[in-house]
């Protein structure tokens, strides 16, 4: 129930503070080159309501408010916004697309505009202003934007945020090594030493749908496997997954102890406790440690990395990423438009992205400028969170099918069932094309 | 006179009113108490079932309105290893678990039948474990299984120095399976303690009394006087157990998800991960539907069998 009226909008005067502050202060430019906006001749009385996933930290959310009272001030369009659980907003995007009512846009997960691609009007005029403006989309920001196959934008990616590897300098220099190797070998060398000198690596193989899904797709893409072909048909029995299985037999005896059944949280809890010295997490594990007086020496020794590439051209990661849509069944397609292309301009967006501390990373190139990247050196590569080829359902359409093998864990369960030795790679990789058979025959 | 006085009284008593008489009209009057009944159980009871078994009938996902497709959804789960899987986990489970849940509840009930001091306040502690939401339970075990942080690995690592590793509950098929049962004991046992110790005080006493005459023993006096007059509650409490174990959700889903490697879903479990993260609703409702045959099977299995009243009273065929 955030109705931002202009008495809200007074009461908002801590979220503008801040924001004067991060104006002020923080902003670096960010290039904008000189584009004709769209045209958008917003309908009269129109009003918005809106979705969106709720924050990873409070100035999201003031931020995120403060701009949108500048866009009633700047309109008179009253927007309202409503800030969902994560684990609603897919449920609740799809009520809204089934049943025509209810909010006019959403800000949901990557995948929602393609399921939905029918019930949504294009975007295509915003996204290609807003990629003019500010040098461009990033690779996977363009991917989850368009749909498959075609140059018509149906989701405008917001923000995105990967999982590269983190790890603790002390450990890794301890076993002679200055930074993690960025090739296979080297990497499984790297993990046996730190077995060796009992501060084992550790990467979820468990039921964890973030943390199990990140480990499971860095090492099928960076060996050149895949889940499905550019067509969306299943190619995930290839020689190339065989490989990537093989090399999981060797570096996971190097895992610390239990992690078939770790879940989102346990790698991050493992770390923190001095169990596990290298694995792979989103920023927050970082943050988390830097907020707690107990842990800061934690966070002083902890670097972040790319995993390594090994065939991959560029950072072998699906970001989680934001992704907004605007519904047919809206009366004000136009204000709709207009409040997103509004909330990317540098004048909002930057701060937001400086708000959020690097929680979430812009899809837009020119934001490679913004303060929030020199803040700390140690997050500046969730810079490059959006700026890769990769994405949940790579190489395939982003479908349905690709967000229910993402939750069925079934490239997860395929390592899990190698590592644990319960299969060969040649059984466990028939085994999860058997199911992604299933869940891709549409 | 007396004529003007009966045309008052006989307009007194006028005849009673459309609505009283609707109201004494029988047929109406049942009608109308079980309305509101019948009402709340088919919005809540029969509209959702009746929606479910449709559902398992079609392709439904999340998002998307199915179309029928006949019994296309339960032939996949025949040829599924993992719809299998989760048969016999659910049938293992559930068998195992109601072992131990008998045993042990019954042997507390025995042991809570005794005269002792602080009797009442025992009894409402033995309670406890059934009391706490089986959520908080659930991650309470969900910690004691944890592979870093295990309180039984820490006491018998550092406090005792038994073990020199820590132990990997969760890690591999078969631990995963028992542990999960092992909670589930725990949590079901007072329900079983406290329903037999009401069984057990309903049994008269005068039958120990003149088992004592006869010179039995104590083994003979629980064997042919406490067991047999406890068969009709014992038969009630085993088929909810065996129902809610069945069924069970909650301590699976939080402490494993199903995992390692699917080895311990439930049929509950699974149709959910089928169901809602997978977004196949089709398929999450064929699993769940799946579970009627087995459901009515134990049910009609503990019901009649333990009801038989020649298990319990040594008579002929009923």
């Amino acid at each position: 129930m955030h109705i931002i009226h202009r008495r809200t909008a007074l009461q908002l005067g801590i979220g503008a503070a801040a924001l004067a502050a991060f104006r002020a202060s923080a902003q670096a430019p960010i290039a904008a080159a000189d584009t004709p906006a769209p045209r958008l001749p917003i309908e009269s009385g129109a009003s918005l309501r809106m979705l969106r996933p709720v924050r990873f930290v409070q100035p999201d959310e003031d931020v995120f408010r403060a701009n949108a009272a500048r866009f009633t001030q700047a309109t008179g369009v009253q927007v309202r916004v409503d800030f969902v659980g994560w684990e609603d907003i897919t449920q609740q995007t799809a009520v809204t697309a089934n049943t025509g009512a209810g909010p006019d846009l959403i800000i949901g997960f990557g995948d929602a505009p393609h399921i939905f691609a029918e019930k949504l009007i294009e975007i295509t005029d915003i996204a290609e202003y807003l990629g003019k403006r500010y040098g461009g989309w990033l690779a996977v920001g363009e991917k989850y934007g368009k749909r498959h196959g075609t140059n018509n934008w149906i989701g405008l990616p917001f923000g995105g945020t990967a999982g590269p590897l983190v790890w603790r300098k002390s450990a890794v220099n301890q076993v002679g090594f200055e930074k993690p190797p960025q090739d296979h070998a080297g990497f499984l060398d790297l993990c046996k030493k730190l077995k060796a000198a009992n501060k084992p690596p550790g990467f979820a193989l468990g039921n964890a749908v973030g943390d199990g899904n990140g480990f499971a797709n860095w090492l099928l893409w960076s060996h050149g496997a895949s889940l499905t072909d550019e067509e969306g048909k299943v190619s995930i029995n290839s020689p190339q997954t065989i490989a990537a299985l093989n090399y999981l037999k060797e570096l996971y005896p190097t895992f610390v102890q239990g992690t078939l059944s770790w879940g989102d949280i346990s790698n991050n809890r493992a770390y923190a406790a001095n169990e596990c010295w290298v694995t792979s997490n989103g920023v927050s594990l970082y943050f988390s440690l830097k907020g707690d007086p107990a842990t800061a020496p934690i966070a002083e020794d902890t670097e972040h990395d790319l995993l390594p590439l090994g065939q991959a051209s560029s950072w072998p990661s699906a970001p989680l990423t934001l992704n907004a849509m605007v519904f047919k069944h809206s009366r004000y397609p136009n204000a709709a438009k207009a409040f997103l292309q509004f909330m990317m301009e540098r004048e909002q967006y930057d701060p937001w992205l400086i708000a959020n501390l690097g929680y979430w990373a812009h899809p837009l190139a020119a934001y490679g400028a913004s303060a929030v990247w020199s803040s700390d050196p140690k997050i500046a590569i969730f810079k490059d969170s959006m700026n890769n080829k990769f994405w949940n359902g790579y190489k395939g359409p982003i479908s349905e099918a690709s967000g229910q093998a993402n939750a069925e864990y079934v490239t997860v369960q395929m390592c899990a069932a190698v590592a644990s030795g319960q299969a060969t790679p040649e059984q466990a990789a028939r085994e999860a094309e058997r199911r992604a058979r299933r869940i891709f025959r549409r | 006179m007396s004529a003007t006085t009966a045309a008052a009284w006989s307009r007194t008593r006028q005849q009673p009113n459309w609505l009283v008489r609707l109201f004494e009209w029988k047929p109406f009057l049942v009608v109308a108490c079980l309305l509101p009944a019948v009402g709340l159980l088919t919005v809540f009871l029969t509209y959702p079932l009746g929606l479910g078994i449709w559902l398992a009938f079609t392709d439904t996902t999340i998002g998307r309105r199915g179309i029928w497709v006949g019994l296309e959804n339960f032939e996949y789960l025949l040829e599924d290893p993992l719809w299998w899987n989760a048969v016999f986990y659910s049938v293992f489970y559930t068998g195992v678990a109601t072992i131990g849940k008998f045993g042990l509840g019954l042997w507390l009930a025995l042991l809570l039948n005794n005269h002792m001091p602080f009797k009442s306040l025992l009894r409402a502690i033995i309670l406890l474990p059934w009391i706490v939401p089986t959520v908080l339970s659930a991650i309470a075990f969900w910690w004691i299984y944890d592979p870093q942080f295990s309180i039984i690995s820490f006491l018998l690592n550092d406090m005792l120095g038994v073990l020199d590793h820590n132990i990997d509950f969760l890690g591999s098929a078969w631990p995963a399976r028992w542990s999960l049962i092992a909670a589930n004991i725990w949590r079901g046992i007072p329900f079983v303690a406290i329903s037999l110790l009401a069984g057990l005080q309903t049994i008269s006493p005068s039958l120990y009394e003149a088992a004592l005459l006869d010179g039995s023993s104590a083994w003979q006096r629980f064997r042919y006087v406490t067991f047999p007059m406890l068969l009709p509650i014992l038969a009630i409490v085993m088929t909810f157990s065996i129902i809610f174990t069945f069924t069970d959700f909650q301590l699976v889903y939080a402490i494993t998800r199903g995992g390692p490697v699917n080895s311990t879903h439930l049929l509950a479990t699974l149709a959910f991960q089928r169901g809602i993260p997978g977004g196949q609703l089709g398929e999450g409702a064929a699993i769940a539907v799946s579970m009627i045959p087995f459901l009515v099977f134990a049910t009609l299995f503990s019901y009649f069998g333990l009801a038989r009243r020649k298990w319990q009273q040594g008579e002929g065929n009923d």
